[in-house]
């Protein structure tokens, strides 16, 4: 499904991605750990296609086509979706507002009519109820106001209603509380398929107990320097990163 | 940063939708403005005496009054003497019934998207629509009728409501007004007038359409609506003209009273012809809007839309003098490529127990420039008098301005007057965030901007409201890249 191969990125002159190399097939999780600064969330911001990151080098392949040279908005109507590690504000519009008009403009990409009200009512229904969300929330401004956990949530709520083939989920376990991980856990899981793949970037172990990865990934300096089973995420909790640094200034 | 700089590049791709000429015959005034024109016009329209004099006596008085200098706009000197002040399609001007209007006069509203046929049939919206300057059609009127509710053009109110028009014509703008106000009390050539007898509520929204078609040609229309006691009306206007590289000058004038426990909303959707990307053409809209809540309880709520124009100066404004009267001013004008909007209101509290809110959005893009200028003076037997604006100006881009001119003149200790600004800009982060879910750039700015206007489209009734957000989408369209 996506295929990573050497990619350089930079912000402003300062390379920031160092030939990153990875592969995700359709049904499996990836997670993507790494210290504080090392890359992950230019990662996804790369990969959805944010203007201020400038790829320097490497190929990107997302089910067959080239990602890098799909506007941002292509990439989303292609089905790559990023639950941002800090959503944004937008006042006046409403989540369901703005789900609305971007699950029309999704399906007119596909060919597909308009939801009319009934039918997007129903799916808005389904999926609060799939991410216990409240329907007070969603008609408030655009994650205005929200709290931490809300905004998270809200972010997978827009996942559960656009129903994407790659999911880049970048800490979305950060400010949740227990009852919250849980819950946007089992979201994920739910959407969870054969067809479909997700990218879950955290710092972490708790979050992985409830989704549980194919493979784990450290992402270091730019650079993935290690990769493993889920064991890897377990040992990383004990030991931290520095054995991994420490390994790779020997070599 | 180079994505502001791609934005404002962009934002001067569309262009106007309403720009085609209708192929009427006019009949027009020869260009030029004297007493003999003023005379003409008066004539033309069969008017009665005291109404002549009337004017005369506002062209005499306009002939010693300077054009204001005080608005943030600029243009070259307007020469008075080249515009047409009277133009009317040929074909006679009072039908009795739509199936007498010119068919190519019918075919020019249908393009506007008023179709005054279908608009009786489906809308339940009584429409007078006035082409260059002259009413041409008001629907409806019989069932208003049954009501008590008049509804007409200004011309037909003349002579058929003789003493409504006399009692009230000036009593709230006077003919000495202001510079536009006067010009216009001198040459006005139709409009509207609307009368609401006392405990009636009119049960459809009224609606005006203005167009200004023929070339030279200013419009100066007047509105008038009295609002007796405890009666209810809800009023709409809007309006368009054709692409013409030459300026044309807009000075209307609209009165509002209304009477004890009285209330009327006023909605416009202005959308006169702004000129092209380079700034050549368009409207100055110079209008003069004013109500006054005569009546204890009584409430008059302005809301527009500003979306066209190259120049607009204009401050509806309201007179609180009844007790507990209540003024509220809802705008948001909207500013791209070489547009200017100097706009606002003024809220006067003369009574006790007066409120008012002011709720003004500003959006500027290219190089235009956006003015809220605003006034609320609270008058020393104004006891316990409460006002509250809010004043946001929103940016696209870096070449465009947005400046805030709020004047507040307290003169009793009891009033609370809070005034709130906030300037902001529609982040790089929002649109990304909006096209990270497959929504492209110009809906996103369209979804953005329409959130930042919501509190004032939510007083426009439905349909009114779904216009507002096309205009207001359109009006931005290609405005970022
Ligand atoms: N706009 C920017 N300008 C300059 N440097 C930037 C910019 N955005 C990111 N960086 C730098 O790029 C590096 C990687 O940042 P990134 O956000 O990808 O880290 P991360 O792995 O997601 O970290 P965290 O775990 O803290 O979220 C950091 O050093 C950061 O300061
Ligand atoms: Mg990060």
């Amino acid at each position: 499904m996506l295929k990573i191969q050497n990619l350089h990125a930079q912000i402003e002159d300062k390379p920031i991605l160092n030939g990153i190399n990875l592969t995700v097939n359709a049904g499996e999780v990836h997670a993507i750990m790494g210290p504080n600064g090392s890359g992950k969330s230019t990662l996804a911001a790369t990969l959805s296609g944010r203007e201020e990151y400038t790829v320097t080098d490497g190929t990107v392949e997302f089910m067959g086509k080239n990602l890098l040279e799909m506007a941002p908005e292509e990439r989303a109507r292609e089905g790559v979706f990023l639950a941002f590690q800090y959503p944004v504000e937008i006042p006046g519009v409403s989540t369901i507002n703005f789900m609305k008009t971007a699950l029309n403009q999704i399906r007119t990409h596909r060919g597909e009519a308009p939801l009319d009200a009934v039918a997007f009512l129903k799916l808005m229904k389904e999926k609060m109820k799939l991410v216990e969300i409240d329907q007070s929330l969603l008609n408030r401004s655009l994650n205005e106001g929200f709290s931490g956990g809300e905004k998270k949530r809200n972010e997978i709520f827009q996942m559960a209603m656009l129903e994407p083939r790659l999911a880049i989920l970048d800490e979305t376990d950060s400010g949740l509380d227990i009852d919250a991980l849980r819950i946007v856990a089992n979201g994920v899981n739910a959407l969870r398929s054969k067809n479909n793949a997700i990218i879950v970037v955290t710092h972490y172990q708790r979050l992985l107990d409830y989704i549980v990865p194919d493979f784990v990934h450290v992402l270091y300096k730019g650079r993935i320097v290690k990769s493993g089973t889920k064991e890897l995420a377990l040992e990383l909790e004990e030991k931290g990163y520095d054995w991994i640094k420490a390994g790779l200034a020997t070599v | 940063m180079a994505k502001d700089d791609h934005i404002i590049q962009e934002i001067t791709t569309k262009e106007y939708e309403h720009g085609w000429v209708a192929n009427l015959e006019s009949e027009s005034a020869p260009k030029g403005l004297s007493e003999e024109i003023v005379r003409f016009i008066s004539q033309r329209k069969s008017e009665p005496e005291w109404l002549l004099e009337w004017r005369l006596k506002a062209y005499r008085h306009w002939l010693t009054m300077e054009e204001p200098k005080w608005p943030n706009v600029t243009y070259p000197a307007i020469n008075y003497q080249d515009i047409i002040y009277y133009s009317a399609p040929k074909k006679k001007a009072s039908p009795k019934s739509l199936d007498e209007i010119d068919p190519e006069l019918l075919k020019t509203f249908e393009k506007l998207g008023i179709s005054l046929t279908e608009q009786k049939r489906l809308t339940g919206i009584a429409v007078d629509a006035v082409l260059d300057s002259v009413s041409v059609a008001t629907t409806f009127k019989e069932k208003l009728g049954e009501l008590g509710i008049i509804f007409c053009s200004f011309s037909e109110a003349v002579h058929e409501h003789p003493d409504l028009v006399k009692k009230y014509l000036g009593s709230v703008v006077p003919a000495t007004d202001n510079y536009f106000a006067a010009l216009n009390s001198a040459v006005f050539s139709d409009g509207s007038f609307c009368y609401i007898p006392a405990g009636v509520r009119c049960p459809m929204e009224l609606s005006t359409y203005f167009r200004i078609n023929a070339a030279n040609t200013g419009q100066f229309e007047r509105t008038l609506i009295v609002a007796e006691e405890g009666s209810y009306v809800s009023y709409l206007e809007g309006c368009t003209a054709p692409m013409r590289d030459e300026n044309q000058l807009h000075a209307a004038v609209v009165e509002i009273y209304a009477m004890k426990n009285a209330e009327v909303k006023y909605s416009t959707v202005q959308n006169w012809y702004p000129g092209n990307k380079e700034g050549v053409g368009g409207i100055y809209n110079f209008v003069t809007k004013r109500g006054l809540c005569a009546g204890d309880h009584s409430k008059i709520s302005w809301t527009q839309v500003e979306t066209g124009s190259a120049i607009t100066w204009k401050y509806p404004s309201c007179v609180l003098k009844g007790d507990y009267s209540v003024g509220e001013f809802y705008s948001v004008a909207v500013t791209n490529n070489f547009q200017q909007a100097d706009t606002g209101t003024k809220m006067i509290h003369l009574g006790k127990h007066t409120k008012s809110r002011i709720v003004s959005k500003g959006i500027s893009a290219g190089k235009s420039q956006n003015s809220y200028r605003g006034q609320v003076h609270i008058h020393k037997r104004a006891v316990n008098a409460r006002n509250f604006s809010q004043c946001d100006s929103l940016l696209l881009g870096d070449k465009c301005g947005a400046h805030t001119f709020p004047y507040i003149d307290v003169e009793n200790d009891s009033a609370r007057v809070e005034h709130e600004a906030t300037t902001s800009k529609i982040g790089e982060d929002q649109i990304f965030y909006c096209q990270q879910r497959g929504i492209d750039e110009e809906a996103a700015v369209a979804l953005i901007v329409n959130g930042y206007a919501k509190e004032v489209l939510n007083q426009l009734p439905m349909e009114f409201a779904v216009e507002a957000q096309k205009l207001l989408a359109l009006t931005l369209e290609g405005s970022v890249g």
